[in-house]
């Protein structure tokens, strides 16, 4: 079983923001967004043909700054949210607002790679809203509500965790409730998640090495792991089956999984990078594949199968057990499941700031060096097998 | 003398029974001359007809002849026999006249015994009755001596109880008691019985009295036990008073040591006097009961056996209060100074319970000391581990203060070292010696297989050396756990400091003490031991791990101020440089320190050789990375390819680099380690800020003077470079208004500073 050779795509401009069309269950499509200061940032759609192994890509424009951060409404395939910088006047400002793509990007712009010279008029991001949050700070991210009808989001910005309530249309959002964390020195929220379990309401966000728990309803805090890191926490995921369960990365080298029933100790920590993690993912089906991006310009997929929600691997049907003695020769042949690392990829050459499942094919994923290098790999065919059979 | 003299006829006549049986063939020929069925007839017939004239005349003149001489040999026969007869008729008559004297002489012999005979019975006759009288009075004379004897008892006796003269007494009264036993039907000597009774049941009284107090010496105690048991005393109950009595008195000893404060002075005065009292007590108990001879009716009652059984069951009771005593007392005896004292202790009570073992041998007593003896060696190998390891780590603390203290001298870590090196394989030989005590030749118990085999294998070795290695280990490891996640609580130097004493452990120390132990104590391993190279690949590992751990932890210090420094400063809208920012002096000063320090403790190590112009090299990627701006606006559409052409061409030629990762044991591999970690995050921090113009200038001129001055540290200076380059790369990057600054001008500010 030979896996395919990653796929490998170039953008011009350096690139940090990286996330799936959460919306669109289809295509498997990307959306990155570059950092430019001297030239017009863009958001590249990048769409993904499994079977031909080709990448499309379409670019609009995103004339307001150069994008941090990037995330993608999870009901409407159209709508996105950005946080970029604004320069004006020898000052830096750091915002966030939601935009739509225009309608006829897909045809319009829309074009093969092989074909360089047919991009002169890149279209512009309609702006929907901006989170207009100037007495809060500078916007570290935009947070959807996981599964919800894109009404919803969070902005985090400064030591502020500001809860948005959007019109039918997008086109207004208003603060319906705020958490501000309070402490001494300058408290900044490096990143956050919100959590798609207990109804969506509850946010864990990172801030210097701690990471705190805050219920949406009262905007307070629930729990508060202290020094979870060594050093800065860098990113968040929540573990999508397994409610408690949270992945944390940092500045440690450390990959960190957490019960946040029991927020003494980690469950179980990874020291495999050689340089800062800046970003964990699980998978959104299979929640022992684990994925880190790191300065060390490694992407590294882990099997953490003791902590999954499958911890003796997939659940076989009673259908499936009637399919006859092959079958139950793989059942002995995959108990005894241990904690690994699957793959390192090697592929990027500067650091790597974002790794991204698709939303579309679970067994695929996409990572985002500084280069501008977007890779696109997938989960070894034997793993898989393993995984499903 | 007939029975030969019968066999020799027979011989002579021919017929003993063989010649019967072997004549018997050819007497059956008739034709045998000499057989008896011989016939003349059909001899001679035989003849004639057989034998020629001839042979017919030789055999006649051959029978004449022994007809002949046959016939002479009779002659001579009967003339002997007639010889023999005529002397055997003399002899006869002579012996006829000879008896016939002797008759005569018999005759008057028998007369005079008849008349002596008379006499005799005449005497007898007359003495009779003078003799009879005289038996029967002397019979009358004992009888009245022996009632004398019964009418005077309680008389005596109570003379007896005056003088205290016990024995005599007994004995007088032993005499008459089976003879008052007899007669006392009669009311007399009812009388004396009931007197005598009472007198002994006094003297018993006495006797068990004296018994019972506890003055009495031991012969005494012994003569009294053995009246009491003449007196019919039973021989259970005297047994039990007197181990009681025993009892009460050991105890009033063993109380007595409960107060004992020094370890010998107890286990003395616990020896001279519980245990000697006890082995006194043991043999004149073994002296009373169990090894008296055997008398009488005593004989039957078993009591040795019964006595013995209770002399067990009174010593096991005893000997394990004096033991659980003693145990508490050595348990007290955690002060690990002198040990000496405690070997000698255990030595002197092992040796006493020997005694206790002559003595009574099968008696548990000694193997229980045994056991106790072993177990204080055990607790003891214990405290030494205790001891030991808090002697490691005040030491710890001890160079922990000197190195937060205001340095004197440059050397003082290289010095530290080697005191702490020192002082603990002093430590561990003064243990060493110290445990060693208890091998000693002069130690009764030394000789114990324990002693010999285990103590010195398991005990020594591998419960105090290897542990207390081991212990090394581990508690260096922790140095770097705990200070991981607390953000570094152990100063660095430390952690360098172990890391090296790790080191020296794993090339020598280990061998060293393993080979010092061995010898002294002549371990013989019979139970798998710990290798010594598993020892050293652990003192390897914690050796890396704490250097692993030193240079993550000075990275860190250094990427903080390096990190806050970007971090915190408004890079837009900063003024033109005019000096290096304070905080690159410091990396540079903070870096030369530490190489100081790793110097004194880490050799050097290679490097690549570099060029002579090293400090002089100019930032050649900021030109690439204005190419790289050229590149950009030409907006050429994505392809899957990377357009950076430039910078991806140089890192496809230099390695990857890995920023933490393990570093060798030398200088140049710990610098290396922390300046890549340091720029790094440097590298990193910039990417996430905005800059001016005099922003990236001032970026320039940092890593220019960083250049000028940490290429001297690292193993491979292109790495410095790399870097750097990376690091004023991003910053143009990142920078507005992206005008560099003269490269003289940069040269200018640097050396200035």
């Amino acid at each position: 079983m030979e896996d395919d050779a990653p796929v490998i795509y170039g953008l011009e401009f350096q690139a940090r923001a990286l996330t799936s069309q959460t919306a669109e269950s289809d295509a498997i499509r990307f959306l990155v967004g570059t950092q430019s200061l001297k030239f017009d940032n863009q958001i590249h759609i990048i769409d993904f043909d499994d079977e031909n192994n080709i990448i499309s890509k379409s670019v609009l424009l995103h004339q307001a700054g150069e994008i941090w951060h990037i995330s993608a409404s999870p009901a409407d395939k159209a709508v996105l949210s950005t946080c970029y910088n604004k320069t004006s006047e020898s000052r830096v400002v750091t915002c966030g607002a939601v935009w739509s793509m225009p309608p006829e990007w897909e045809s319009g712009s829309h074009e093969s790679p092989d074909d360089p010279h047919n991009s002169h008029n890149p279209q512009n991001l309609e702006l929907l809203c901006h989170l207009d949050n100037s007495a809060h700070g500078n916007a570290s991210s935009v947070l959807w509500e996981p599964m919800g009808d894109g009404k919803r989001v969070i902005s985090l910005a400064d030591n502020h965790a500001l809860l948005w309530d959007l019109t039918e249309s997008s086109t207004q959002a208003t603060i319906s409730s705020s958490a501000t964390l309070e402490g001494k020195g300058q408290l900044k929220f490096t990143s956050g998640k919100w959590s798609p379990h207990h109804n969506c309401t509850q946010l864990a966000t990172a801030n210097d090495t701690a990471i705190r728990g805050w219920d949406l309803r009262t905007m307070s805090q629930i729990y508060c792991i202290e020094n979870a890191h060594g050093q800065l926490v860098r990113d968040l995921d929540f573990n999508p089956n397994k409610q408690y369960y949270l992945a944390s990365c940092g500045d440690d080298c450390k990959v960190k999984f957490w019960d946040v029933r029991n927020i003494n100790e980690p469950v179980k920590s990874l020291e495999e990078h050689s340089h800062w993690v800046w970003s964990v993912r699980y998978n959104h089906s299979h929640d022992q594949l684990v994925l880190t991006g790191s300065s060390d310009s490694r992407v590294i997929l882990s099997n953490m199968v003791s902590i999954s929600s499958e911890p003796f691997g997939h659940l076989v049907d009673d259908d499936d057990l009637s399919d006859g003695e092959d079958n139950h020769q793989d059942e002995k042949s995959k108990e005894p499941l241990q904690d690994s690392i699957i793959s390192t990829y090697e592929e990027h050459e500067d650091s790597v700031y974002a790794v991204e499942w698709s939303s579309a094919d679970p067994w695929l994923f996409a990572s985002l060096s500084y280069d501008g290098r977007l890779v696109i790999n997938r989960v070894p065919r034997a793993l898989k097998y393993h995984i499903l059979l | 003398m007939t029975v030969r003299v019968h066999g020799m006829l027979k011989l002579y006549y021919g017929l003993n029974e063989e010649g019967k049986t072997v004549d018997q063939a050819e007497s059956m020929d008739p034709c045998d001359i000499n057989g008896p069925h011989f016939d003349p007839e059909v001899y001679l017939n035989k003849l004639r007809r057989e034998c020629s004239l001839g042979e017919l005349m030789d055999q006649e003149s051959c029978m004449v002849k022994q007809i002949r001489s046959l016939d002479s040999d009779m002659q001579t026969l009967v003339y002997e026999n007639y010889n023999k007869f005529i002397s055997a008729t003399d002899t006869i008559r002579k012996m006829k006249n000879d008896f016939k004297k002797m008759e005569d002489e018999m005759d008057c012999l028998s007369t005079n015994m008849a008349s002596i005979t008379d006499f005799s019975a005449r005497i007898s006759g007359t003495l009779q009755d003078q003799h009879a009288q005289i038996t029967k009075l002397s019979g009358v004379h004992t009888l009245l001596r022996k009632l004398q004897f019964l009418f005077e008892l309680p008389a005596r006796l109570n003379k007896c109880l005056e003088l205290q003269a016990y024995a005599q007494a007994v004995s007088s009264h032993r005499r008459a008691r089976c003879v008052l036993q007899q007669y006392r039907h009669m009311p007399s000597f009812r009388g004396i019985q009931d007197d005598c009774h009472a007198i002994m049941d006094k003297l018993a009284q006495e006797l068990r009295q004296k018994f019972r107090d506890g003055g009495s010496s031991a012969k005494d105690l012994s003569e009294c036990v053995e009246l009491l048991l003449q007196l019919d005393e039973p021989a259970e109950e005297l047994c039990d008073k007197f181990l009681s009595h025993a009892q009460s008195r050991l105890e009033a000893d063993l109380l007595g040591l409960e107060a004992e404060t020094d370890i010998l002075e107890f286990i003395d005065r616990g020896c001279n006097e519980f245990v000697s009292s006890l082995c006194l007590v043991i043999a004149s108990y073994q002296e009373l009961f169990v090894n008296r001879p055997q008398e009488g009716e005593l004989a039957s009652k078993n009591i040795p056996q019964m006595a013995i059984g209770k002399l067990h069951a009174f010593v096991d009771a005893l000997a394990t209060r004096y033991f659980s005593l003693v145990e508490r007392r050595i348990q007290e005896e955690k002060s690990v100074g002198d040990n000496s004292l405690l070997v000698r202790a255990l030595d002197r009570f092992h040796r006493r319970l020997q005694a206790v073992a002559k003595l009574l041998p099968g008696s548990a007593v000694p193997s229980q000391g045994t056991e106790i003896v072993v177990r204080a060696a055990r607790e003891r190998i214990k405290q030494y581990l205790a001891a030991l390891q808090s002697f490691y780590l005040n030491s710890l603390t001890d160079v922990r203060q000197a190195l937060a203290a205001p340095r004197l001298g440059g050397s003082s870590a290289g010095e530290l070292l080697s005191t702490l090196s020192a002082s603990i394989l002093n430590q561990i030989k003064s243990v060493l010696a110290s445990v060693h005590l208890f091998t000693a030749k002069d130690i009764t118990f030394s000789n114990k297989p324990y002693f010999k085999g285990e103590f010195c294998s398991h005990g020594v070795r591998e419960s105090l050396v290897v542990n207390f290695i081991k212990f090394v280990c581990q508690s260096s490891r922790q140095f770097c756990e705990s200070a991981g996640d607390r953000g570094g609580s152990t100063p660095p130097a430390l952690l360098l400091l172990l890391s090296r004493l790790c080191l020296d452990y794993e090339t020598s120390s280990i061998t060293y003490i393993l080979t010092l132990t061995d010898e002294q104590f002549l371990v013989q391993h019979h139970s798998p031991v710990t290798a010594v190279t598993a020892l050293c690949g652990e003192a390897r590992e914690a050796a890396q791990k704490l250097l692993n751990h030193y240079v993550k932890v000075q990275g860190l210090i250094i990427s903080q101020m390096l990190r806050k420094s970007v971090e915190t400063r408004d890079w837009v809208n900063t003024i033109e440089p005019r000096n290096v920012r304070a905080v690159m002096k410091r990396v540079v000063e903070d870096t030369t320190s530490i190489d100081v320090q790793v110097g004194l403790l880490y050799e050097e190590g290679v490097r690549k050789a570099h060029s002579s112009d090293s400090s002089k090299r100019t930032f050649s990627v900021y030109s690439s990375s204005r190419q790289q701006t050229r590149y950009a606006p030409s907006y050429t559409p994505s392809a899957p390819m990377d357009t950076n052409l430039l910078s991806n061409i140089h890192k496809l030629f230099s390695e990857r680099v890995e920023i933490f990762s393990p570093v060798e044991f030398n200088k140049v591999s710990v610098l290396t380690g922390i300046i890549k970690i340091s720029l790094k995050t440097f590298l990193e921090c910039v990417r996430l800020r905005t800059f001016g113009r005099y922003g990236l200038q001032q970026i320039q001129v940092d890593c220019h003077y960083l250049q000028m001055y940490l290429w001297r540290f690292v193993s491979d200076e292109n790495l410095v470079h790399f870097l750097l380059d990376e690091i004023v790369g991003s910053t143009a990057h990142r920078c507005l208004d992206p005008a560099p600054m003269e490269q003289s001008v940069i040269e200018v500010i640097c050396e200035r500073g």
